[in-house]
């Protein structure tokens, strides 16, 4: 017999692409797909149910499709289509109670995965530099998002005592990151000029939104041989890059903002609507957070395809180049070496980084006169 | 005169150490440093040995040759290949130009690797280190002893005592083991929570590699096989005045054994003998500190009264001596939960650092020579 899947937050470009890859899986019958707004993406074969997650109506869509599984993507730092902060808070709180409730009373339910954020770590300087799954928050998130996600992360955990035969699995993604994905932290790396915090070079972790899909799939299934996959599990690509050198792959320059001036700049650009700069954003910004993927390794068997590097590059692919493209900057560089030193500047330019290259210029003399 | 209230351990032990190492001995001492030839008895002995000891670097003023050598070799920083027979020709000069352009070239664009702790081995090589080496070098001309007591490979626990007001001793412990260890082993401090409070400085300690001193961060750096130092003392050392110098304070909860014990690494204790008294702390001004968030605010001779140039450190001459380590590999693994071992293994390793440490200051003969 296969499986009915539930979706919510399916109105979103994560959301769409999750609902249009499950339905392909062989072990899916069917694919509920909730939205309080109407999806602009096609959803293939999966029925459409407008509902607002924050309403008891929840409860009947579940009986309704006799749904066994449910993925419960509707746990976002922005609105969809404008809406304020309020909105979205009672979408993440509300609508997940509301869920959860829903799912208690249903007998069906076997298994419920729910989308959650790194950011339930915080971001302090007096935090270990990686954060595992068991670490507690030295500070926990004050508010916006992430305490929207540690909350959430509560009644999670409150659902799983209450019903200890269904399997529950939390991921917390880091920063999700992709070609076409719209996330505060991708509409900051947008701005043509990057303000950063004077003083500070946050280390960031990214993941892809392939990975994202891959995971949740993963999660959604029976576990495969020799996993298991209920329980929390910190999803981010391997390795990290620093602020700076994101700035610096992405060709934008950055300008430094004393850290009291940043929530100034922070709010001149949310009143002019550039962009949305949380709090736990410039916190993001100026500590920085890395999680250990151990247990997603380990315990839940999935390796994510791509690093937070290549994570990068790909998104750094989808967008337009900076005011100041590294691959012009380069050029700059081997123009000045070719300028400075024709000799050393050829096998720089071969193999830059190689250094045993530079000796190069000094033996190809031996090999002609052995010759002649 | 700062050694008036050393108790002499080993009276028999000369103090005629400081005659200059023999300058032919010298080009070994510095290229190759000795490996395992040095027998394991090295804190015990006088360390006037003029063959393999990197004391031998006391006397490096004598052969000038070894050390352009030396310098165009850190100045190609560390890469292993880079220490070919070049001298200091028009070559040497093209490649090093061509070495900074291709360094130039990745940081603009962001080529560069950094680990989950921030640390940017390729920064601190090139850049951190070269900067700190004049200090170490020329102002503090900091003596290293027995660095071939730090293993080649896996993890160990480096524990140093810790003083001077501000924390330059770390940094130039980490100097020590980047330019002297022979399997180039790069140290990994753990530094005090104000350390990533401050702008800039945090920005800088990550990229040197340094992380927060708390339990997590140090198992997972030792587990890694990385060499971590630590300084037990914290603000108890480095903010003590200057009447209380070379006696070691409280080694805070012996959490650092606990750590080294269960990630089955090696203790070597390691004493510091200098950095006392680079700022002679007469006075605490409390209110200052309060206002400010630190824990203590330095009042020394010069220091606030002369401005900026009071801030400058005494150019005293340093001496850093690498003990013989302590294994912790034979003990079982829920060995880490007995205080009262933990409680014996602290007291061994802080023992041995302050014996060290007199015994350094008996041979001492100056504070500044």
């Amino acid at each position: 017999m296969g499986k009915v899947v539930l979706v919510t937050g399916a109105a979103r470009h994560l959301g769409g692409r999750f609902v249009r890859r499950i339905q392909r899986d062989p072990e899916v019958e069917r694919v509920v797909a909730v939205d309080a707004v109407a999806p602009a993406h096609q959803l293939g074969a999966a029925e459409f149910v407008r509902a607002d997650i924050r309403r008891p109506e929840i409860a009947k869509i579940l009986a309704e499709h006799d749904v066994d599984t449910v993925v419960h993507l509707d746990v976002t730092g922005t609105a969809l289509g404008g809406g304020g902060r309020t909105s979205v808070k009672e979408t993440n709180v509300i609508g997940t109670m509301q869920l959860l409730g829903a799912c208690q009373k249903s007998p069906r339910i076997s298994r419920l995965v729910i989308k959650s954020s790194t950011s339930v770590y915080g971001s302090a300087p007096r935090d270990p530099a990686v954060f595992t799954e068991t670490t507690s928050a030295k500070s926990l998130p004050s508010g916006g998002f992430a305490k929207d996600a540690v909350e959430v992360e509560g009644y999670v955990r409150g659902f799983a005592r209450r019903r200890p035969d269904v399997a529950v699995c939390v991921l917390r993604f880091a920063n999700i990151l992709g070609p076409r994905i719209d996330s505060p932290l991708a509409e900051y790396l947008a701005l043509p000029v990057l303000p950063t915090v004077l003083g500070y070079d946050p280390r960031l972790q990214f993941v892809h939104e392939d990975d994202v899909i891959d995971v949740l799939r993963l999660a959604a299934h029976e576990p495969r041989r020799a996993t298991q996959n209920s329980g929390t599990f910190n999803v981010a690509g391997d390795g990290v890059l620093l602020l700076s050198q994101c700035a610096r792959r992405l060709g934008r320059p950055t300008v430094p903002v004393l850290l009291p001036a940043v929530t100034w700049v922070g709010t001149a650009l949310r009143t002019v609507g550039i962009t949305d700069f949380a709090p736990e954003q410039i916190r993001l910004l100026t500590h920085g957070r890395v999680v250990s993927t151990v247990q997603t390794r380990e315990v839940l068997g999935f390796s994510p395809r791509y690093s937070t590097a290549e994570t990068f590059a790909d998104f750094v692919r989808g967008r337009g180049p900076g005011l100041l493209p590294p691959e012009m900057l380069a050029g700059a560089v081997d123009r000045l070496a070719g300028r400075l030193a024709p000799a050393a500047a050829a096998p720089d330019a071969v193999a830059p980084g190689a250094a045993a290259s530079p000796g190069a210029p000094v033996h190809p003399v031996h090999p002609v006169h052995d010759g002649a | 005169m700062a050694d008036a209230k050393v108790i002499p351990f080993d009276d028999d032990r000369s103090r005629a150490r400081r005659r200059p190492a023999r300058a032919d001995g010298e080009a070994a001492a510095v290229r190759a440093l000795p490996g395992p030839q040095q027998g394991p008895e090295e804190p015990e002995g006088g360390r006037e040995g003029p063959d393999g000891l990197p004391g031998a670097w006391g006397g490096r003023e004598a052969g000038t040759g070894t050390r352009a050598e030396h310098e165009a070799e850190v100045a190609f920083g560390t890469s292993s290949e880079g220490g070919a027979e070049e001298g200091a020709g028009a070559g040497g000069w093209e490649r090093r130009l061509a070495g900074g352009l291709a360094f130039l070239r990745r940081r603009i664009t962001g080529d560069y690797e950094v680990d989950e702790f921030g640390y940017d081995e390729e920064l601190t090589d090139q850049v951190l280190m070269s900067l700190l080496r004049p200090l170490y070098e020329k102002y503090f001309r900091v003596e290293v002893k027995g660095v071939e007591n730090i293993p080649a490979e896996g993890g160990a626990l480096i524990v140093a005592n810790h003083s001077g007001t501000v924390p330059l001793d770390g940094l130039m412990m980490q100097v020590a083991v980047h330019d002297h260890h022979p399997a180039g082993r790069h140290l990994r401090l753990l530094a005090a929570d104000l350390v990533f409070v401050l702008p800039i400085v945090n920005e800088l300690a990550r990229k040197a590699g340094h992380t927060l001193a708390c339990a997590e961060d140090a198992e997972r750096l030792l587990r890694a096989g990385e060499i971590v130092g630590v300084m037990p003392e914290g603000f108890k050392g480095i903010g003590k005045p200057f009447g209380e110098r070379y006696k070691l304070q409280r080694f805070g909860r012996g959490g650092f054994v606990s750590t080294a014990l269960r990630a089955g690494v090696p203790i070597v204790p390691c004493s510091i003998v200098g950095a006392e008294e680079i700022y002679p702390m007469i006075g605490n001004a409390r209110t200052v500190a309060r206002v400010l968030g630190f824990p203590y605010f330095p009042l020394t001779p010069t220091f606030p009264w002369l401005g900026p140039v009071g801030a400058l450190p005494l150019p005293t001459k340093w001496t850093i001596q690498f003990g013989e380590p302590i294994p912790t590999d034979s003990y079982a693994p829920e060995a880490a939960e007995d205080p009262m071992l933990m409680f014996n293994l602290t007291d061994q390793v802080r023992e041995q650092i302050q014996h060290t440490l007199y015994k350094l200051l008996v041979q001492r003969r100056s504070v500044f020579f």
